[in-house]
C-alpha cells in the first residue's frame, strides 16, 4: 500500500523532495514546460561571444540541475527496500467499498502499488470471499479517464486552495442556510463529522438521499413493530422461502452471504439421493473441501482463520456425512420440532413478482403478479396463515397458490421466511413481518438490527421544500447526484439552480456537477481512508491502495475541510475505531473491527396494528402500472460510465448498453408491440420514451422501467445510453405507480443482445429434473446422452500423472448474476467492444451466462448456464489450427499461444461451444494511459487479429506452481489455485482443481450423481462438466 | 447386307467438324495472332480502364482491411468465415475447368478441347489468383500469413500443424497454381514462337523470342514438347481432383453439422467442374464473338461444355438430396436441424436460390435446342455461377450460424467492404483477361492446326465415297 498520510494534501508539514522542487521559482517552472529553453536559438546570432559564454554557463548550470532531478510525481522511490516487497508479486489488502449503497468487504490485489483486482474479504462476517459484478467492475472506474479530475468553479478550472478559502467563508456562525445532502451515510467517521457539524453550526442540516433505498422496509417495520428496524435473513435455516417481489439474489440483495446460504440449501438436494458410483458421499466431502478453499491465497490470512469459518469447518468435520450437506445449518440447529435431517434438505422457493428476476428464475413456484397486486397477495397470505384476522379475500385469483403456500409455511414454522422487496410499499413489509412472527421465524430465520436510518424520499422532499422556501443558501452535495436521480415531482434540477451556492463532490462531472457553483472531484474508495458499517453493522475499514491518481478528496476530507478539522482522514478513521496498536493493525489487516456487529433486536409484531394499517392502505388500482427497478449494470446510474458493466449482458434479458421497457407477451400482443417498438409511457403528465422488450414471464398490465440510464453528463461511456426512467418516478411512486398509460410510437429502435435464441431447441443443454425424478433416477442427467463407444485411432495422451485441471459448474447453485463474467474481464484484460460491435456478435467475454427459457411464454422457467472454454482433451480447435497456436498442455489445458496465432478463425468455427473470441479490431487502440493501469500485468493484452479464450486462469495456476516450486516442490493442495470466476462466485457454483486427486473438491463433484458432460457424444472429452439442476416443486401445486 | 459405305452426313452428325468454314492453316494462324499484332483498339483501352478501376477498388478494400482488421467485414462469432472463404472456394471452383479441359480431356484424346483449352487454362490461372487473395488476407494478421508455409523462419521456430486441413489447403492450392501455370506456359511455347516469327519490330521479336525459349519447331523440339506436355497433363489430372477434395476437407474434417460430411470431396469436385464450365461458357460466348473466332470455337464446343454442365449439375443436385437423406437417416439431431434450418431457417432464401440455380436450371440442357442457343446458354451459365456461389455461402454460413448450443446462434450480414472486395476480384479477373487477350494467342494455334491435319489424315483412310467434303489442306 502506498502511504499517503501527510503527502498530497497540504495540511501537514511541507516537505521538499528534490532540488527541483526546492528551486521552483516561477521562471524555473516556465522553463520546465518549454521544450527549448528561452534563448536556445540565440547561438545562431553571430558575433555575440559574451552571449555565448552566458549561455554555456547557464546550460552547464541547468545541466547540473537536471542531473539532480528526481521524479517528483507520485511513484515510490524504493531507496530503501520495503520489507517483504517483491516487485511484480501481488499484495493483498483488505478494505471496504460502498457498492451500490452497501458496504461490501473486499480484498484488493495490488501489483507494485497499483490495484488491479478486487475480491471479496473471506474473513468478514457478511462476506464469503465473493464480490459482485459492481464491486469487480469498480476497479475500472478507478482508472476511468473520464473521472472528475479538477476542482471546477462555475465550470472553470479552479483549485482546492480556492475552494478551501471559499468554504472557510461559508461555514461560519450558526450555519443558517447551510444544508448538506449525501447518500446514505454508512461511514462512522462521516457520521461523527455530521455530529460535529451539528455541534459547530447548529442551524445547518444534513439530509440523506438514496434513489434506491430501504425506505419501505424501515417504514414497514415501524408499522409492525413500532420501530425502524432492518431485517437480516438467515436462509441456511429456511426450508421455505417466500419472496414478495424481493429480488434478494440480485437487485435487492442485502448481502452476498444471503446468496451463499441460499445456494447451500439448493445444493442440499444431494442429501436426498444415495451417492453415486464411488460409494462415498460426494456432497459432504465437497463441503469440507470448500472450506479449505476458504482460506486466503497469498496474504497471510491463512493462519488466523475466522470464527465463522472455523465453526463451519467443525460442523463439516463432526456432522454425519449425510447431514453435512448444509453444514453450517447444523451447529445452529433450530429449536423447532422438525427432525434435523430435514433441515439439510433442499429448500423450496416461492416468488411473487411482476418482472422476471434472477430470484424468480430460481423459484420452484413463481407467480407473476403486478407489483401493485403483491400487497393483496401478501394480505391474503397473512390471513391464510392467520397472521392477521380472517377477512375477505382481496385477490381471489391465486387461491390455490396461496393455500398451498400457506400450508407449506405452516408446516415449516420457525424454518421458513417471507421476504418483502424494497419496491413494495411499507404495508407489504409489515405483513411479511406479521407472517414471520406468526410462523415463529423471528429470531430464527430473520433477525433485526436498528440502523438509525430515516427515509430517503422524505428527506429529499423536505430539502426541496426548504429550497423552494428560500431557506437554503448553501447546499453541499456529497457524492450524490440529485439533479439526475431525485423524484421527478420535486423538480429538483430547477430548484438546485436557484440556490446561491451549491457545492458538489462527485466522482464524475455529472448532471449535478454541471449545475453547481463548485464541483469537487471525489476520490475512489481505493484512494482514500474511510470506514463503513456493513449490513450487519460491522465496522469495516477502508484503506487506500494508491495515492489519489488525480487531485481528489473523499467526503471525509471535504467535510473536514469545511469544518476546519485539522486531522487527516486516516487519523479520524483510526480515532473513530477507538483502537490502538496492535489491535488497530489487526483490524486493518482483517478489514474490519472484530465484534463490532450491531446488536440484534428481537421485536414483536403487532398484528392489530398491521391489520389497521392494511385497512388504511390504499387498494391497488387496476390498469397499467409502471415499475422502477434498479439496473443490474448501472444500479441507480452511478456505474453508467463503467464500460464493463454496460457491456455485461443484463442477466435475464441479455440486453447490453440499454434499458428496454419490459412488458409481458400478452400486454405486447394487446398493444401490438414488438421487440424494439418505441413506446411512450405516461404517468401523471410525465412522459418517457423507451424501446420495448417482450419479456416472457412478465406480469400483464405492468411495464418495468430500469433506472440508471439516460445520463446526460457522466463521461464518454455512459452519456446518452438508454433513456432516463427517473423522469417518471415521483416521490409517491418510488417503487411502482399505477395509472400509467402506454402508447406505441411510430419509431423503432434496435436493441442489442448477446443471445438471440432463448430456448434450447429441444437439445439436452441444461439438464433439469424435479426432486422426485432425481430420487427415482439419480443419474438422470448423464442418461440423456447417447453413450457410444468410439474407436480411437491413436493412443490417447496419458493424463494420469501430475496436476490435471478440471472444473465442475453446479447449475443448481448458479444464479446467473454476472459476477464471474466481470471478474474474468478484470482478471484477463478482456476488452470492451461497444454496442455496435456486440450487435455484430463480436463481444469478447470469455465466460458467458447462457440463459434459456423453458415452458410456456407466459409462465416460463429460466435456467442459466455459465459457458467458457471446456478445455476438451480431444479439442477440435487444436487439430485445425494450421500454425499450432492452440495446443494442449500436459496438465490438460487447452493453451493459447497468442503470439503464434495468425487468426484464421478456423478454431472458433470448429468449437462446438462457440467460446472462442476473435479480436476483430484493435480494441485497445483508444485506451488512454490511465486506463491502461487497469490491466493485469500477469496476462497478455491481445492484439488485433488473434484468437483468445478462457484458459482456467493459467496465470494463477502458474503463480501457485512457481510458489510451490520455490517452496521445495510441495504438491499443490486443493484450493490453492482459484480461478477468477470461482473465487468471486457468491453462490459457490464453480469447483476447480486437480481431477487426478481423488480428494479434491472437483473430483468429488465429478462423482456427483448430477454430473454430466455437455455434447458428450462428440467424444471431445471436455474437462468442464456440469451438475444438473433440480427443482423442488410443491406436490400440491403440480 | 448392310451398306458398309459411310454416309458423310452421318459421320458429320456423329462427329461434327471442330473447325468450320474450312480455313487454311494460315488463316487459322492469322485469326488467332492478329489481335496481338494490330494497333490497340480503343475498346481495349475502355475495357482496361473499367476493369482496372475495379481492380484498384479491390486494392483499396484490401488496404483498408489489412490496416483496420477483419472487423470491416461482416464476420462474427459464431460465423468466423463469411464471404472470405465463400469467395475463395468460389474462385477455386471456377479454376477447375481449365486444367480439366487441358489435362483430363487431353489424356482422353478429346480433340474438341483444342479450341478452348488455352482460354480455359488462362481462366484457371486468373481464378486461382483471385482465390489466392482470400486465404492471405482473411487471416487476422496477414503480415504473418507466411507462417502457413513450411519455410524456415525465426518467428515461429517450429513446424506447422500438419493435422490442419488449412495447411493441406495451402499445399494443394499452391501446387495447383504452380502446375497449372507451367502447363499453360508449356502449351504456349510453340504459339509464342509463331508470334515471334511474325514479329515486325525488334522489340516484339526479342520479347516473344525470350518467352518462346528458342523454339524452332524442329522434330526434337516437338518430341520433347509432346512428352513434357503429356507429363504435365498426367501431373495435373490428379491435382484437378485433389485441390477441391482438399478444399472440401476444410469443412469435412471439422465437427460442425453441415460440414462434417464424407460426401464432400466428390460433391465439391463435381460442383467445381460445374461452375468452371459455366464460367468458360460465359467468357467464351463473349470472346468468340469479340475476336471473331466462331469458326474455331464452334457450337460443337459449346454444346459439349453444356453437356458437362448438365451432367455435373445433376451430380450436384443428387449430392444435395443425399445430404438431406443422410441427415434424416443418421438420426443425429444436430445434423437434422442443420438441414431443416438450411431449407427453412433464416438463410432459406440463399438455399432456394442455390437449388433453383444449380439443380433446376441445368436441366434445360436436356433439350438440344436450348443447349445450342447462345443467349440462353449465356444466361444459364451466369445462373449456374450465382448458384455455385450460393452453394458455398450456404455451406459456410448456414452451418456456422446455428450449430450446437442455441445460446451462441447468430446471423451473418455482409458489409459494404465484403461486397466491394468480391466485386473487386472480378475486376482483377477481367483485367488479367484483358491483358491476356491483347498479348497472347487466346487459342492454341499449333494444337488446332495439329488437330486439323490429323482430322484430314483420318479422312484419307475413309472410303473414297466419303471424300468431297474437303479440299486438301492448304499449306501456309
Amino acid at each position: 500500500m502506498i502511504q499517503i498520510e501527510g503527502i498530497g494534501n497540504q495540511t501537514g508539514k511541507k516537505f521538499w523532495r528534490s532540488l527541483n522542487e526546492l528551486a521552483s521559482t516561477p521562471k524555473f517552472k516556465e522553463w520546465l514546460v518549454q521544450e527549448f529553453p528561452e534563448g536556445a536559438t540565440d547561438l545562431l546570432d553571430r558575433g555575440s561571444r559574451r552571449r555565448f559564454m552566458q549561455l554555456m554557463a547557464a546550460s552547464m548550470g541547468l545541466a547540473g540541475l537536471t542531473a539532480c532531478r528526481r521524479p517528483v510525481e507520485k511513484i515510490l522511490p524504493y531507496a530503501k527496500g520495503v520489507e517483504g516487497l517483491v516487485h511484480g508479486a501481488p499484495q493483498h489488502y483488505a478494505t471496504v467499498m460502498n457498492v451500490a449503497g452497501q458496504a461490501q468487504p473486499l480484498v484488493v490485489e495490488a501489483i507494485d502499488g497499483r490495484p488491479v483486482k478486487i475480491e471479496g474479504n473471506r474473513k468478514h462476517p457478511i462476506s464469503n470471499g465473493a464480490a459482485n459484478a459492481w464491486a469487480q467492475a469498480s476497479i475500472l472506474s478507478l482508472y476511468d479517464p473520464d473521472r472528475s479530475q479538477k476542482v471546477l468553479e462555475k465550470g472553470k478550472a479552479s483549485t482546492w486552495e480556492a475552494f478551501g478559502a471559499a468554504a472557510k467563508a461559508t461555514f461560519v456562525g450558526d450555519g443558517e442556510g447551510i444544508r448538506i445532502l449525501s447518500g446514505a451515510v454508512v461511514s462512522p467517521t462521516l457520521a461523527s463529522l455530521r455530529a460535529s457539524l451539528a455541534a459547530k453550526h447548529p442551524k445547518a442540516k444534513w439530509y440523506e438521499y438514496e434513489p434506491v433505498n430501504e425506505d419501505s422496509a424501515l417504514a414497514g417495520s415501524e408499522l409492525a413493530f413500532g420501530d425502524r428496524l432492518r431485517p437480516h435473513y438467515n436462509l441456511l435455516k429456511a426450508d421455505v422461502v417466500v419472496s414478495l417481489d424481493c429480488d434478494f439474489l440480485q437487485l435487492d440483495n442485502p448481502g452476498l452471504n444471503v446468496i451463499r446460504d441460499f445456494a447451500k440449501r439448493r445444493r442440499a438436494v444431494d442429501s436426498a439421493v444415495p451417492a453415486g458410483h464411488g460409494g462415498d458421499h460426494q456432497a459432504a466431502g465437497h463441503k469440507a473441501d470448500a472450506h479449505k478453499a476458504d482460506e486466503h491465497k497469498a496474504d497471510g490470512h491463512k493462519a488466523d482463520g475466522h470464527k465463522a469459518d472455523e465453526h463451519k469447518a467443525d460442523a463439516a468435520a463432526h456432522a454425519p456425512a449425510a447431514a453435512a450437506n448444509a453444514a453450517a445449518a447444523a451447529p445452529a440447529a433450530t429449536p423447532a420440532a422438525a427432525p434435523a435431517a430435514e433441515s439439510t434438505s433442499i429448500n423450496r422457493l416461492y416468488v411473487v413478482e411482476n418482472n422476471f428476476t434472477l430470484t424468480g428464475a430460481q423459484a420452484d413456484h413463481r407467480l407473476r403478479l403486478r407489483a401493485a397486486d403483491v400487497q393483496a397477495f401478501a394480505a391474503d397470505l397473512a390471513r391464510e396463515v392467520a397472521a392477521i384476522p380472517q377477512g375477505l379475500k382481496i385477490l381471489g385469483q391465486s387461491d390455490k397458490y396461496i393455500a398451498a403456500l400457506a400450508k407449506d409455511l405452516l408446516a415449516h414454522k420457525g424454518r421458513s421466511v417471507v421476504l418483502a422487496g424494497p419496491r413494495q410499499p411499507a404495508i407489504v413489509h409489515a405483513l411479511a413481518a406479521a407472517i414471520n412472527q406468526t410462523l415463529g421465524n423471528i429470531g430464527e430465520t430473520v433477525s433485526y438490527t436498528r440502523p438509525g436510518r430515516t427515509s430517503s424520499a422524505a428527506e429529499i422532499t423536505e430539502l426541496a421544500k426548504e429550497v423552494a422556501a428560500g431557506q437554503v443558501k448553501t447546499l453541499v452535495v456529497l457524492g450524490a447526484n440529485p439533479v439526475y436521480s431525485a423524484p421527478a415531482d420535486l423538480d429538483f434540477g430547477a430548484k438546485y439552480k436557484s440556490i446561491a451556492t451549491t457545492i458538489h463532490l462527485g466522482f464524475e462531472v455529472d448532471e449535478t456537477a454541471a449545475a453547481s457553483t463548485w464541483h469537487l472531484p471525489e476520490s475512489h474508495a481505493l484512494e482514500s481512508w474511510g470506514d463503513a458499517m456493513a449490513a450487519d453493522g460491522t465496522v469495516s475499514l477502508q484503506q487506500p491502495l494508491i495515492e489519489p491518481i488525480f487531485k481528489t478528496k473523499s467526503a471525509i476530507e471535504v467535510v473536514s475541510m469545511a469544518l476546519g478539522v485539522a486531522t487527516s482522514a486516516y487519523e479520524q478513521v483510526k480515532a473513530q475505531s477507538k483502537l490502538a496498536d496492535p489491535a488497530w493493525r489487526q483490524a486493518l489487516h482483517d478489514g474490519f473491527v472484530a465484534g463490532s456487529q450491531a446488536a440484534l433486536v428481537k421485536p414483536a409484531a403487532n398484528a392489530k396494528a398491521v391489520e389497521t394499517a392494511l385497512n388504511a392502505a390504499p387498494k391497488a388500482a387496476a390498469g397499467l402500472e409502471v415499475v422502477f427497478a434498479p439496473s443490474a449494470s448501472t444500479f441507480d446510474g452511478r456505474y453508467a460510465n463503467n464500460a464493463w458493466l454496460q457491456e455485461a449482458p443484463e442477466p435475464m434479458t441479455k440486453i447490453v448498453w440499454d434499458n428496454p421497457a419490459l412488458v409481458s407477451p400478452k400486454t405486447a400482443k394487446e398493444l401490438k408491440l414488438e421487440e424494439g417498438s418505441v413506446i411512450v409511457v405516461e404517468r401523471g403528465g410525465r412522459k418517457v420514451e423507451a424501446p420495448v422488450l417482450v419479456q416472457p414471464g412478465h406480469a400483464d398490465n405492468s411495464v418495468t422501467l430500469t433506472l440508471g440510464y439516460g445520463r446526460t453528463s457522466v463521461g464518454r461511456v455512459g452519456t446518452g445510453v438508454g433513456y432516463n426512467a427517473y423522469l417518471l418516478r415521483t416521490a409517491d411512486a418510488m417503487g411502482f405507480g399505477t395509472g400509467a398509460t402506454l402508447a406505441k410510437s411510430a419509431r423503432t429502435y434496435e436493441l442489442v443482445t448477446t443471445q438471440e435464441h432463448h430456448d434450447q431447441a429441444g437439445r439436452p443443454v441444461v439438464r433439469e429434473a424435479t426432486v422426485d425424478k432425481y430420487k427415482e433416477e439419480a443419474h438422470f442427467a448423464s442418461h440423456e446422452d447417447a453413450h457410444i463407444e468410439l474407436f480411437q485411432l491413436f493412443d490417447s495422451f496419458d493424463y494420469s500423472k501430475g496436476n490435471q485441471w478440471g472444473m465442475v459448474v453446479d447449475l443448481q447453485s448458479c444464479i446467473g448474476c454476472n459476477a464471474c463474467l466481470v471478474a474474468c474481464q478484470s482478471e484477463n484484460n478482456i476488452p470492451v467492444v461497444g454496442r455496435d460491435q456486440v450487435s455484430k456478435g463480436r463481444e469478447m467475454h470469455w465466460i458467458r451466462l447462457d440463459r434459456y427459457f423453458t415452458g410456456t411464454e407466459d409462465d416460463p422457467e429460466v435456467v442459466h448456464q455459465p459457458m467458457a472454454c471446456q478445455q476438451c482433451e480431444n479439442a477440435p480447435c487444436e487439430s485445425v489450427c494450421p500454425v499450432a497456436a492452440t495446443v494442449h498442455s500436459p496438465e490438460g489445458l487447452n493453451d493459447m499461444a497468442y503470439n503464434r496465432c495468425v487468426g484464421t478463425r478456423y478454431c472458433a468455427n470448429n468449437c462446438p461451444y462457440k467460446v472462442r473470441r476473435f479480436n476483430y479490431f484493435n480494441w485497445h487502440k483508444d485506451i488512454e494511459e490511465v486506463g491502461k493501469m487497469v490491466f493485469n500485468p500477469d496476462v497478455t493484452v491481445r492484439m488485433r487479429g488473434v484468437m483468445e479464450k478462457c484458459n482456467y486462469c493459467v496465470q494463477r495456476i502458474q503463480e501457485v506452481k512457481i510458489a510451490h516450486k520455490v517452496d521445495g516442490r510441495k504438491p499443490i493442495k486443493d484450493g490453492d489455485v482459484l480461478t477468477a470466476c470461482q473465487q468471486t462466485c457468491p453462490a459457490e457454483a464453480i469447483s476447480f482443481g486437480n481431477i487426478n486427486d481423488p480428494e479434491s473438491a472437483v473430483s468429488k463433484m465429478k462423482k456427483n450423481n448430477r454430473n454430466y458432460t455437455l455434447l458428450h457424444e462428440l467424444n471431445i472429452k471436455p474437462r468442464t462438466t456440469y451438475l444438473a439442476k433440480v427443482r423442488n416443486p410443491n406436490p400440491e401445486l403440480a | 447386307m448392310a451398306d458398309l459405305a459411310f454416309d458423310p452426313k452421318a459421320v458429320e452428325q456423329l462427329s461434327p467438324p471442330l473447325v468450320t468454314g474450312q480455313p487454311s492453316l494460315h488463316e487459322v494462324t492469322e485469326a488467332v495472332s492478329i489481335h496481338t499484332e494490330i494497333e490497340t483498339h480503343r475498346n481495349w483501352y475502355i475495357a482496361l480502364a473499367i476493369s482496372g478501376s475495379i481492380t484498384l477498388l479491390l486494392g483499396s478494400m484490401l488496404a483498408y482491411l489489412v490496416s483496420t482488421g477483419i472487423g470491416v467485414w461482416g464476420n462474427n462469432n459464431p460465423v468466423g468465415w463469411g464471404w472470405d472463404i465463400t469467395n475463395f472456394v468460389f474462385w477455386i471452383g471456377i479454376g477447375h475447368a481449365g486444367t480439366l479441359i487441358s489435362a483430363i480431356l487431353f489424356l482422353f484424346r478429346q480433340k474438341w478441347r483444342t479450341s478452348i483449352n488455352r482460354f480455359a487454362e488462362a481462366m484457371t490461372l486468373f481464378a486461382v489468383a483471385c482465390a489466392g487473395i482470400y486465404p492471405l488476407v482473411h487471416v487476422g494478421r496477414p503480415w504473418r500469413a507466411y507462417w502457413l508455409f513450411p519455410i524456415p523462419n525465426a518467428d515461429l521456430a517450429m513446424w506447422q500443424n500438419f493435422r490442419s486441413p488449412l495447411l493441406w489447403d495451402v499445399f494443394a492450392v499452391s501446387t495447383y497454381a504452380t502446375v497449372s501455370a507451367l502447363f499453360w506456359y508449356v502449351g504456349l511455347i510453340p504459339d509464342l514462337a509463331i508470334i515471334r516469327d511474325r514479329a515486325k519490330t525488334q522489340m516484339r521479336h526479342t520479347i516473344y523470342g525470350l518467352l518462346s525459349l528458342g523454339w524452332r519447331g524442329s522434330a526434337t523440339h516437338w518430341k520433347n514438347y509432346e512428352k513434357a506436355y503429356m507429363i504435365l497433363a498426367g501431373l495435373s489430372t490428379p491435382l484437378v481432383l485433389s485441390v477441391h477434395t482438399i478444399v472440401s476437407f476444410d469443412f469435412a474434417v471439422s465437427i460442425i453439422p453441415g460440414w462434417h460430411t464424407t460426401i464432400f470431396p466428390p460433391y465439391f469436385v463435381a460442383g467445381a467442374i460445374f461452375s468452371g464450365f459455366a464460367m468458360v461458357i460465359t467468357l467464351m460466348v463473349i470472346a468468340r464473338w469479340v475476336f471473331k473466332v466462331e469458326h474455331l470455337v464452334t457450337m460443337t464446343h459449346l454444346e459439349n461444355m453444356n453437356k458437362v454442365i448438365l451432367a455435373t449439375g445433376t451430380i450436384v443436385g443428387y449430392a444435395y438430396a443425399t445430404e438431406f437423406f443422410i441427415a434424416w437417416y443418421s438420426g443425429n439431431e444436430y445434423e437434422r436441424f442443420t438441414f431443416i434450418n438450411r431449407a427453412m431457417g433464416p438463410y432459406a432464401w440463399a438455399y432456394w436460390s442455390m437449388v433453383s440455380c444449380n439443380v433446376i436450371s441445368p436441366q434445360f440442357f436436356w433439350f438440344k435446342k436450348l443447349r445450342t442457343n447462345i443467349p440462353f446458354m449465356f444466361v444459364l451459365s451466369i445462373f449456374v455461377n450465382i448458384g455455385m456461389w450460393f452453394e458455398r455461402f450456404v455451406i459456410i454460413a448456414t452451418s456456422l450460424h446455428r450449430d450446437y448450443l442455441p445460446s451462441s446462434w447468430g446471423y451473418f450480414r455482409p458489409t459494404i467492404v465484403d461486397i466491394l472486395t468480391f466485386f473487386g476480384t472480378f475486376g482483377l479477373f477481367i483485367t488479367l483477361f484483358v491483358f491476356f487477350t491483347r498479348f497472347l494467342p487466346i487459342i492454341a494455334v499449333s494444337e488446332v492446326k495439329g488437330m486439323m491435319i490429323q482430322t484430314e489424315h483420318e479422312k484419307h483412310y475413309l472410303p473414297a465415297t466419303t471424300s468431297g467434303s474437303s479440299e486438301p489442306v492448304k499449306a501456309h
